[in-house]
């Protein structure tokens, strides 16, 4: 329960969703010209009928895709939409009316506010978000931050806390609720424990160690611990090098400034972590936004920046950066690696992938999205990972050429003016990294690797049969169900918690506005009576709250017929 | 979803009801506001209609008779 709707401001800015609503119909779009001009057999022997079911399924041509990909993003019924608006306009009404009231001092003010002697100045919480914050978010403010007093595992301990005043304020009661099933931990394989082959070499680490390092890596706070850690993570992700570093969230804001500067253009999905965004913006180049996985529209813009250059100076562009990620976290979707590889060769343009979801999650041997899709690692020009998922430990990484990697160790903010990383967590990250790999003598990880893909597979298509409207690929582990409306954020989360269920109810900013959703992450270490407890629970609150919005059932998703249209006009 | 009486039932609308309107956040007195002026909203209505909507329904039957209701018969009268 970590995931307040004020984590990923930035996105929103950057990418003007908030319009974006019902019919996405270019949502899907998978890019045609490259099958066109290369792999597309010949077209002759195939039947049109043959080509219609491909362009339905997106799961097509195999010289790109080893598996079906299929993803689907049901569109939001008429009235539910409508509904969702109605709803959001009551509650800024009385939003409206608190206001008037404390600003006329009828009622006493708990949240920030200008002092008396600022009051002719500009405005300072007047804009939307902060509206958003006083009077929608902090009714519905107890499912979120609820401190946790256990490990964060399959099953957790929430403290419990009451609100005397409307969530202005909370008081800890002193007790625990105890052993509740926890759908929110971006636990993938199951390693954040407290027992077991993690935990006993990194408390042995911590004997021989200890836990700070108090020096920067370029000083005296470079243990032989890191450098293991460092060679494994290469090992591991079959690049010829990589560096770690204290926070994912650093590798990717400090890294990104690193590689591109100005003159540079950075071509970011529209939906990239509130860390890609802040890089690319401390980089001072150029960004263009693409829609969400849409190759065309990607296509697109490579063209255009090939084509015109630089803003008036004309001249090309030094560099060229997409940036993706492997699974997006609020969607669920998994990037369409393939074609991203085949535009980027042949548009010549660098690839950064931030595999903080997928890595550990995805592919048969637990390797990310460039596993799952049978590609070479050494085509993706920059590996990005954290080892706070799947690994259950802190940090991330930053994988690739030796020549990058060297460049970065001497370039990059967070690998000369941080701390190093903690030799405990160090530890974490080397024995769940070579349990997954199986060096450890054990197949545990790679049975974990295939107990998650099972966990994920029964959980969507029971979530799907249930009637509930699921986002994202099928194969992916995070698990969006979409709610609506206002109200039904609050009241999903508190009626989980209810029957002993940790959920993670997002809403605005971090979505549309009418898109809010609960968003389940599946893990390995869920057995496969938790999930059906879990899933019995949804299924009864669903009909409690009326969540089983879907109107296919069952029958495979179908994604909206491709209209050929946007790339045509750029084609010729 | 099988309601063991009418009152269950009732509750269960009126939870719905909180839900899609959103009031189901509000604080008690916000919630007893918007329900009131709601409920009275629609108590006018029906008195209105159960006042006015009689008169205007024989109103519009006598014009529209008056219109082409008339006609039929007096061919008839010509026929005879
Ligand atoms: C795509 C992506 N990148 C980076 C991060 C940041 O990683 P960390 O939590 O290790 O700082 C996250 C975390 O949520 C993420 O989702």
């Amino acid at each position: 329960m970590t995931e307040s709707p004020a984590t990923k401001p930035a996105n929103g800015e950057v990418v003007g969703r908030h319009a974006r609503n019902g019919l996405r119909p270019d949502r899907n779009g998978f890019l045609k010209s490259l099958h066109r001009c290369h792999e597309w057999p010949p077209k002759k022997n195939r039947g049109q009928q043959q080509d219609e079911e491909e362009a339905q399924t997106t799961s097509h041509d195999g010289s790109l895709y080893n598996r079906p990909f299929i993803e689907s993003f049901e569109e939001t019924p008429m009235l539910v939409a409508v509904l969702t608006y109605m709803g959001y306009g009551i509650l800024t009404i009385f939003g409206y009316l608190r206001d008037f009231l404390r600003h006329w001092k009828i009622e006493k003010c708990h949240i920030a506010r200008e002092k008396e002697e600022q009051k002719d100045f500009v405005p300072l919480y007047q804009d939307f978000e902060n509206f958003y914050t006083r009077n929608l978010y902090m009714r519905i403010r107890d499912n979120w931050n609820r401190p946790i007093c256990s490990v964060p595992g399959a099953k957790m301990d929430l403290m419990e806390r009451v609100s005397p005043d409307y969530n202005w304020t909370f008081k800890h009661t002193g007790r625990a609720v105890k052993d509740v099933i926890n759908l929110g931990s971006y636990n993938y394989l199951g390693f954040a424990e407290n027992t077991g082959l993690c935990a006993d070499a990194a408390a042995k680490v911590t004997m021989t160690y200890g836990v700070g390092v108090a020096s920067t890596r370029q000083e005296i706070g470079n243990l032989d611990r890191h450098e293991e850690m460092e060679k494994l993570v290469a090992k591991f992700l079959g690049v010829e090098a990589a560096m770690a570093f204290g926070m994912g969230f650093a590798t990717n804001s400090m890294n990104i400034p690193a590689l591109t500067g100005k003159g540079c253009l950075i071509l970011s999905d529209e939906l990239n972590h509130a860390s890609l965004v802040l890089g690319a913006r401390l980089s001072g180049s150029t960004i263009r936004v693409f829609k969400h996985n849409n190759m065309q529209s990607l296509e697109k813009l490579l063209r255009e920046a090939i084509v015109h250059g630089q803003p008036r100076t004309h001249r090309p562009w030094k560099k060229i950066l997409i940036v993706v990620e492997g699974i997006y976290s609020m969607e669920g979707s998994i990037v369409r690696l393939p074609e991203v590889v085949a535009l980027k060769k042949r548009y010549r343009a660098y690839l950064y992938l931030d595999e903080a979801h997928s890595i550990g999650a995805l592919g048969q041997r637990g390797r990310g999205v460039v596993d799952y899709f049978g590609l070479d690692p050494c085509d993706v020009d920059v590996l990005m990972g954290t080892f706070t998922k799947s690994f259950g430990a802190a940090g991330g990484y930053i994988a690739g050429k030796r020549e990058l990697i060297e460049y970065l160790r001497s370039h990059s903010h967070s690998a000369v003016y941080a701390t190093s990383m903690s030799p405990p967590v160090v530890e974490q990250i080397i024995t769940s990294m070579k349990c997954i790999m199986g060096e450890d003598g054990t197949t545990i990880g790679s049975d974990r690797v295939r107990q998650l893909a099972e966990n994920t597979v029964y959980f969507r298509t029971r979530l799907q049969e249930m009637g509930f409207i699921i986002y994202g690929n099928d194969d992916s582990p995070v698990v969006p169900m979409m709610l609506y409306m206002p109200a039904k954020i609050g009241a999903f989360g508190r009626e989980m918690l209810k029957r002993n269920i940790g959920v993670v109810v997002v809403g605005f900013p971090a979505t549309p506005i009418i898109e809010s959703r609960a968003r389940f992450c599946i893990s390995a270490a869920h057995s496969k009576d938790m999930l059906d407890r879990a899933l019995s629970a949804i299924s009864e609150v669903g009909n409690l709250l009326q969540l089983k919005y879907s109107r296919h059932r069952k029958q495979p998703s179908v994604t909206r017929p491709f209209d050929d249209n946007v790339y045509e006009d750029i084609d010729d | 979803m099988n309601f063991k009486n009418m009152r269950e039932y009732l509750a269960w609308l009126y939870y719905q009801y909180l839900l899609i309107t959103g009031i189901y956040v509000l604080e008690p007195w916000e919630k007893s506001i918007f329900n009131s002026i709601f409920f009275s909203a629609i108590a006018m209505v029906i008195y209105t209609s159960y006042v006015f909507v009689p008169i205007h329904v024989r109103l519009a039957l006598e014009f529209f008779s008056g219109i082409f209701g008339s006609q039929p018969e007096s061919t008839v009268a010509l026929m005879n």
